[in-house]
């Protein structure tokens, strides 16, 4: 039987349209062998969520550059957790101050990419911590 | 320059295609023999290729072979005078330096009035806007969808109120004002004219930027609101109303900045900039607007990037291929339509996270290369950009590296200094060309509006951006500090901006829409939604319901009812 394919969520929250690292990121992953869905600009932690439960992910990959992530990111753990997705991985990449890091690990968050990140790290990241 | 476009159908990288017609003079085949030969025997060069960031394959050597049909008088010209290749003022910058104008904006109205002050005290010319992203995207600041967002990305703006505090003791009469905003640009140009009358500064003779560039959204930043026709609508009518009532005002800043920082080469920065640009010159005709009326006050906006001489030769190329995109095809009969006038931004996307200080030196010898290339005014950005929105200090510098390319480099000395070298003007001739090649296809798929439809220009950019990174991914290009040259550090000290921001502006609101007559606002709202199902221009419309204290989002509200709004086909 051949290996099921890890699923991945790449999502753009709240209302900033640089989608350059998101498209670069499920272009990656994709080209890694792994099922990628793609929400496209200006999403809300809601839509995430519901993409998330509806697409059946392993992993969510949320890119934010815009300073919004200690309010976005709360908000979908929460939302998460009440949907039953406990054991999604949640990946932020972006621009994130490293002193808000610690807070957004609190919540949930496995692991957060900042600018200059290798996307073979990204992969290998995902591939430990699914397999 | 019309020998350069034969061909232009084919889509074999341009220098490949003029290294096949090659002849190399005696002189330099003795030389290839006797002399390079025998060194690359002994030391092979570091690459089996060089190419420029954007990928442009670069020769080691360039000679007059590589110009077999270049003309001076024709293609280069002299500066102030067509084509334009050096520059549009016969002095350049010996007469007047650039405008340093330094984007700013963060937080509240008060906080960007204290930084635009700071910054004018400490000698900059000119003032330039960041909106925060709910302005951007036409919400209040007190929307569901503003959470997180408010004073973050820029300044929030949510009324003429929040306006007149940003220009507070700043005499709009004598400041250049840029205004970084595109969906809602009308309404908050309607917001500046109406704290320019407040002021008693005269329309007829102030001047400044607005953005307004809503191609460039569809196709890299995506701050759009509206889908593209009544969009394009709104931009015509700043531009019917600016030829009447502001004529010292640039109705719309055309960018390729954005398209850049998306990931685009230099060729396709260039040629969906311009591209754009012709877009909007027909759809001003269409409008029955005289070109040589509206075309001066169209302004652009370039990116300027790590790669020196690439990054030159783009400027050079865009004037080149306006000022006969005015002539030929639009038979302009005024010089001042034909003559590019551009601002230019160093790259944020080129500065690192890692190791920020080395961030001054890229921004200085980005800066340059605008200079160079004959900007007319010139942000530079900050060492902290990868992480935040300038901190005072490190806004500083930035202004700082300008003024001394401005008054330390020698650099203004002379106009154009790199014209005449054989490899600059190879690779403008090549820039050109390859955008030339990309404005063919572009008509052909039937203007811009339908190859934004198509999503040929995102998906041009989606591959440029992708081969880029892989390139960097395989070391194959160095970023210092990030794939080489790595090292520990500590981390900066970044600008913080908290949700008291927020919290403040929902209670000023509050109040606003307390204070104001609600039924003058209902009247004006449906005076514009009445217009905007009709053909009017609109500016009157959006004018009286920005001195009534409508909010932007009621009044992007009012348009969303009558345009609808636009949501993309997401490609990866």
């Amino acid at each position: 039987m051949p290996e099921k394919k890890i699923r991945v969520l790449i999502a753009k929250p709240g209302l900033d349209g640089h989608d350059r690292g998101a498209k670069i990121i499920a272009r990656a992953l994709r080209d890694a062998g792994m099922e990628v869905v793609y929400t496209g600009l200006r999403q809300t932690p809601e839509m995430i969520a519901s993409a998330a439960v509806q697409e059946d992910v392993d992993v969510i990959g949320l890119s934010i550059l815009s300073g919004a992530h200690n309010t976005i990111c709360p908000q979908l753990m929460k939302l998460l957790h009440e949907k039953g997705m406990n054991d999604v991985t949640v990946l932020v990449g972006g621009i994130i101050p490293e002193a808000d890091i610690p807070a957004l690990k609190q919540s949930g968050i496995a692991v957060i990419f900042l600018p200059g990140t290798s996307t073979q790290d990204i992969v290998d990241f995902i591939h430990k911590r699914v397999a | 320059m019309s020998e350069q476009r034969k061909g232009s159908t084919q889509t074999v990288p341009p220098s490949e295609a003029s290294s096949a017609h090659r002849e190399a003079s005696a002189k330099e085949q003795a030389w290839a023999k006797n002399t390079l030969q025998p060194t690359l025997e002994k030391s092979p060069e570091r690459q089996s290729e060089f190419t420029t960031i954007s990928g442009h394959p670069i020769r080691r050597l360039y000679t007059k072979a590589d110009l077999p049909d270049w003309d001076p008088d024709r293609d280069l010209g002299f500066p102030g005078e067509p084509p334009y290749t050096r520059g549009i003022h016969s002095t350049m910058h010996r007469s007047r330096l650039w405008t340093m104008r330094q984007f700013a904006g963060f937080g509240s109205a008060e906080d960007t009035n204290q930084r635009f002050r700071y910054l004018l005290a400490q000698g900059q010319t000119g003032l330039s806007t960041a909106f925060d992203l709910p302005t951007l995207m036409g919400y209040d600041s007190d929307h569901p969808l503003s959470e997180g967002e408010v004073g973050k990305c820029g300044v929030a703006i949510s009324s003429l109120a929040d306006m007149e505090v940003l220009f507070d003791k700043i005499p709009l009469a004598n400041v250049t004002t840029s205004m970084t905003i595109n969906s809602p640009a009308a309404i908050i140009w309607a917001m500046y004219l109406a704290v320019a009358e407040k002021q008693g500064a005269d329309w007829k003779k102030i001047s400044g930027t607005l953005q307004n560039d809503i191609l460039k959204e569809y196709i890299a930043q995506k701050e759009y609101i509206y889908p593209p026709e009544p969009s394009m609508r709104l931009v015509i009518d700043t531009f019917e109303f600016g030829v009447k009532n502001t004529p010292k005002f640039n109705t719309i800043s055309i960018s390729g900045y954005h398209i850049r920082e998306a990931g685009s080469t230099a060729i396709q920065e260039l040629a969906f900039t311009l591209r754009d640009g012709l877009e909007y010159v027909e759809w001003g005709m269409r409008r029955g607007l005289d070109v040589d009326q509206f075309v001066p006050q169209l302004s652009f906006f370039f990116n300027a990037h790590n790669d020196f001489f690439e990054e030159i030769a783009k400027y050079r190329a865009a004037r080149r291929i306006w000022h006969k995109a005015m002539v030929e095809r639009y038979k302009s009969k005024n010089p001042r339509s034909w003559a590019l006038r551009f601002h230019t931004q160093t790259a944020g996307c080129s500065l690192t996270a890692q190791q920020p200080y080395n961030n001054v030196v890229r921004t200085a010898i980005q800066a340059l290369a605008a200079v160079l290339g004959g900007t007319q005014s010139l942000h530079t950005n900050s060492l902290d950009e990868a992480w935040a929105l300038p901190t005072e200090f490190a806004a500083t510098i930035a202004l700082r590296t300008q003024q001394i390319i401005a008054h330390e480099t020698g650099v203004t000395n002379t106009v154009d200094a790199l014209g005449g070298s054989y490899f600059v003007e190879t690779l403008t001739n090549e820039v050109e060309r390859g955008t030339w090649e990309y404005i063919d296809r572009i008509d052909a798929m039937g203007g811009m509006v339908a190859a934004i439809e198509r999503s040929y220009p995102q998906r041009e950019i989606a591959e440029a951006s992708y081969r880029y990174q892989v390139a960097v991914d395989k070391k194959e290009k160095i970023i210092v500090g990030v794939n080489d040259f790595v090292a520990e550090e500590k981390p900066l000290d970044i600008l913080h901006i908290d949700e008291t921001v927020a919290h403040r502006q929902a209670a000023r609101l509050k109040k606003l829409r307390a204070d104001r007559s609600q039924a003058e606002v209902d009247r004006r709202l449906n005076a514009l939604r009445a217009g905007a199902r009709g053909k009017d221009n609109l500016m009157p419309f959006l004018y009286d319901a920005v001195k009534s204290y409508a909010t932007l989002g009621e009044i992007c509200d009012a348009l969303r009812d009558v345009f609808g709004t636009y949501e993309e086909v997401a490609i990866t």
